[in-house]
């Protein structure tokens, strides 16, 4: 149980090698089944302390980690920046030392920073897993997004995604981008200039300038919430004409050329980039990608803890014997 | 005073196109000679430079001294320390100090402190505006009665145009630059790095060329209404080469600096988050560096400064948003320029001494930067090919933010003389 697939901890998509996200799609397959029993828990990681390092609000991604969490058996923690230490001004460095101090075994950590997770795993000796880092990644999302991919297409490698909206200031679409990428899809992202980073294209992915181009190309889209600051940042004139110009709505997926397949890493705004009929409609995974969630993230904790892939079966299986 | 007689070194002065082998004369404070075979007077002490460079001190025309106000990472003393380590006989720090130095009264305490620290000059630039808000000037002439040798709101750029002309314009009468950072603070808005595939890839907020480059086009324009001389705070990028140059064609006064890390890094060197790489303006793109390169070569860009900016450990110890734009830079200064660009092929041995000492002097109408009988007994005494490895924890200076911790370095100061005394001494002289 010495090998490690993972290293240390899971900062971002970027690094991996293919293989690597393959072995944590594979090892989330059995840990699938656990969350449809009537007793959800397996005793994988009992005896493991895990932090729950939330310095951003989140409601998904936190509580989808604590069920992973707590399926696994793990003892965690919930620290949320509000009402913490970090309100009274204590530096993320101390934050660790003291969790350190702790002996703790992981910490999942959301911030509104780029490259506070790594920050982290650096000062730390425990397991850092990134729930989200500024505009940087939110890599359990990218696995999530593509193990619904999987499970819909029956593959990743020449689907062809378009990630529609918000790509600057996306964490999620970053994740994706490496995700897909590395798997072998076919990556596009469509949304106004003002919000596309510059050099995007150098990543490998195509833009469309226009949904209605990006509808006839590709087989999913994967679309992103667009938030009311930035209309008053001034990236966006209102989140009416996003939605006139950029929305996924019933009408024009009609015109499309096959059934899309939609995703939305959520939370919705109903009627701005996704009309409520889409996001209700047959093709959409979006509760699917919320169910998968759980089942990634028990697979990168199980992962990081030293599990092998191979192993996640007879790992989970054990929860019968044990009784539990 | 004890004359002293530097023997047999390889002698470069761009002041008047000096580069052989040459002995230097050091008396009363001033330079008393220079030529072969000189003999010691009486009592002198002679200094055997055979296989080492003499040249005039090293002036550096944008320091941050932090004193008063922030004496916890930098002092003036400690500051005209590490710049005597680094080669330098001279710095003019700016004047971003709490409080501002906005009168006459705050750069005579500046003047007080250098002359009690009995290292390299101190020459303060005055602010532009009171407490640099940007909204009225200061009394430029009491600044510049105290000591000021320039006037600069730095890192608060002058986003009225008014104001900038009108300091232009007055500026005329004491014969002074006006110097400014260049940044259109709406298009850098809460900018950490360059904007460009690397911010991309990193998530980091991205600050575009172009919020410099409008600046330094709007601020030559106003130079050439004014006739007023405007010099260039860290230029960054090669449309800002492209618009110096075709300024200095059309006779506009302007004069302009590079700093030692935007010759030498790009915006890859953010890798990582490293918190050291954060400046402002950012490291930007390798097409960026061989512009400020070829710039610097050509006169285009005047003159090398560092912009050394110390901070406290900690403040870098963070989330890469909330970090301290800056790094120090006087005791790596020399180093850089002699192995990156020297024997990088990018300048001559006597070009860099050029951009290092004689052209600030002129620039900034300084002491110094020469040689030549009279001028003051500023020089440093360098060993070219002595390699070291740069090791913040050995620096003068109070702070150890800079991204060459660890780096091997040609080129070694082994003497720094200030009006013909010894100020620094290094371990092989």
């Amino acid at each position: 149980m010495t090998e490690r697939f993972l290293g240390k901890d899971l900062l971002a998509l970027e690094p991996l090698t293919a293989d690597q996200i393959r072995f944590i799609l594979d090892t989330a397959e059995p840990f699938k089944e656990v969350s449809e029993r009537t007793i959800k828990k397996v005793p994988t990681l009992r005896g493991k302390t895990i932090v729950n390092l939330f310095f951003e609000a989140s409601t998904r991604t936190r509580i989808s980690f604590e069920f992973a969490e707590k399926r696994l058996s793990a003892d965690t923690v919930n620290v949320a920046a509000a009402g913490s230490s970090v309100e009274k001004g204590e530096t993320l460095v101390d934050t660790a030392r003291n969790l350190e101090a702790m002996r703790i075994d992981m910490v999942v950590m959301r911030h509104p920073s780029s490259g506070a997770a790594q920050f982290l795993a650096d000062r730390i000796r425990s397991n850092v897993v990134n729930a989200g880092d500024g505009t940087h990644e939110h890599p359990t999302q990218g696995l999530l997004d593509l193990l619904t991919l999987r499970d819909k297409f029956g593959r990743i490698e020449g689907l062809k995604v378009c990630i529609c909206g918000d790509i600057l200031h996306s964490r999620v679409a970053r994740s994706n981008i490496w995700g897909l990428l590395k798997l072998g899809a076919q990556v596009a992202v469509c949304g106004p200039a003002s919000l596309l980073p510059l050099g995007i294209e150098e990543l490998g992915v195509s833009v469309f300038r226009r949904i209605e181009d990006a509808i006839q190309w590709a087989d999913a889209l994967n679309v992103l919430r667009i938030q009311l600051e930035r209309m008053h940042a001034g990236y966006l004139p209102s989140l009416r004409e996003y939605n006139r110009v950029f929305g996924v709505t019933v009408e024009r997926l009609e015109r499309a050329p096959r059934d899309l397949v939609i995703l939305h890493p959520g939370p919705m705004n109903r009627g701005v980039e996704i009309d409520s009929r889409v996001a209700d409609g047959p093709h959409s995974v979006i509760l699917g990608q919320v169910t998968n969630g759980v089942a990634v993230r028990m697979a990168v904790l199980y992962l990081l803890a030293g599990g092998r892939p191979d192993m996640a079966e007879a790992a989970k299986g054990r929860s019968a014997e044990v009784g539990e | 005073m004890k004359p002293v007689l530097i023997r047999g070194g390889r002698v470069i002065d761009p002041s008047q196109g000096h580069d052989g082998v040459a002995d230097v004369l050091l008396a009363d404070g001033r330079v008393a000679g220079l030529g072969p075979a000189l003999s010691a007077p009486d009592g002198a002490e002679v200094v055997d430079a055979r296989g080492k460079v003499v040249a005039p001190g090293l002036i550096d025309l944008h320091v941050h001294l932090r004193e008063p106000g922030r004496e916890d990472v930098e002092t003036v003393a400690t500051g005209a320390r590490a710049a005597a380590a680094g080669g330098f006989t001279a710095v003019c720090p700016m004047p971003n100090t709490d409080p501002v130095t906005d009168n006459q009264a705050a750069v005579g305490f500046i003047v007080k402190q250098a002359q009690a620290a009995g290292a390299a000059r101190v020459y303060p630039i005055g602010a532009i505006s009171l407490g640099q808000k940007g909204q009225q000037l200061s009394e430029f002439g009491e600044l510049v009665g105290a000591g000021a040798v320039a006037v600069s709101d730095d890192g608060h750029p002058v986003t009225s145009s008014h104001l900038l002309r009108m300091a232009l314009s007055y500026a005329r009468t004491f014969d002074i630059p006006v110097a400014d950072h260049c940044e259109d603070p709406t298009l850098k808005a809460n900018g950490v790095m360059h904007e460009g595939l690397v911010s991309t890839r990193l998530g980091l907020r991205g600050i575009p060329a172009a919020a410099e480059e409008i600046m330094v086009a709007r601020n030559l324009l106003l130079a050439e209404l004014t006739g007023g001389h405007i010099h260039l705070c860290h230029m960054s990028t090669r449309g800002s080469v492209e618009l110096i140059r075709r300024a200095k064609e059309k006779g506009v006064r302007v004069t302009a600096e590079v700093t030692p890390h935007h010759l030498t890094l790009t915006d890859e060197a953010c890798e990582g988050y490293d918190t050291n790489a954060k400046m402002n303006p950012p490291l930007r793109q390798a097409a960026d560096v061989a512009a400020l390169r070829a710039g610097l070569k050509d006169g285009t860009i005047d003159v090398i400064a560092t912009d050394h900016a110390p901070h406290h450990y900690d403040a870098k110890e963070r989330e890469f948003d909330d970090a301290p734009f800056g790094i120090v830079g006087l005791e790596t200064a020399l180093g850089l320029g002699l192995t990156e660009l020297v024997r990088g092929g990018a300048l001559t041995l006597p070009e860099l001494i050029d951009r290092m000492s004689t052209a600030p002097a002129r620039v900034f109408h300084l002491p110094g930067g020469s040689l030549q009988r009279g001028a003051p007994g500023d020089v440093v005494v360098v060993d070219p090919d002595a390699s070291w490895r740069v090791d913040p924890a050995a620096f003068y200076s109070k702070s150890r933010n800079t991204p060459f911790g660890g780096r091997d370095l040609n080129g070694r100061v082994l003497r720094t003389f200030v009006g013909g005394l010894t100020v620094f001494r290094g371990d092989a002289a």
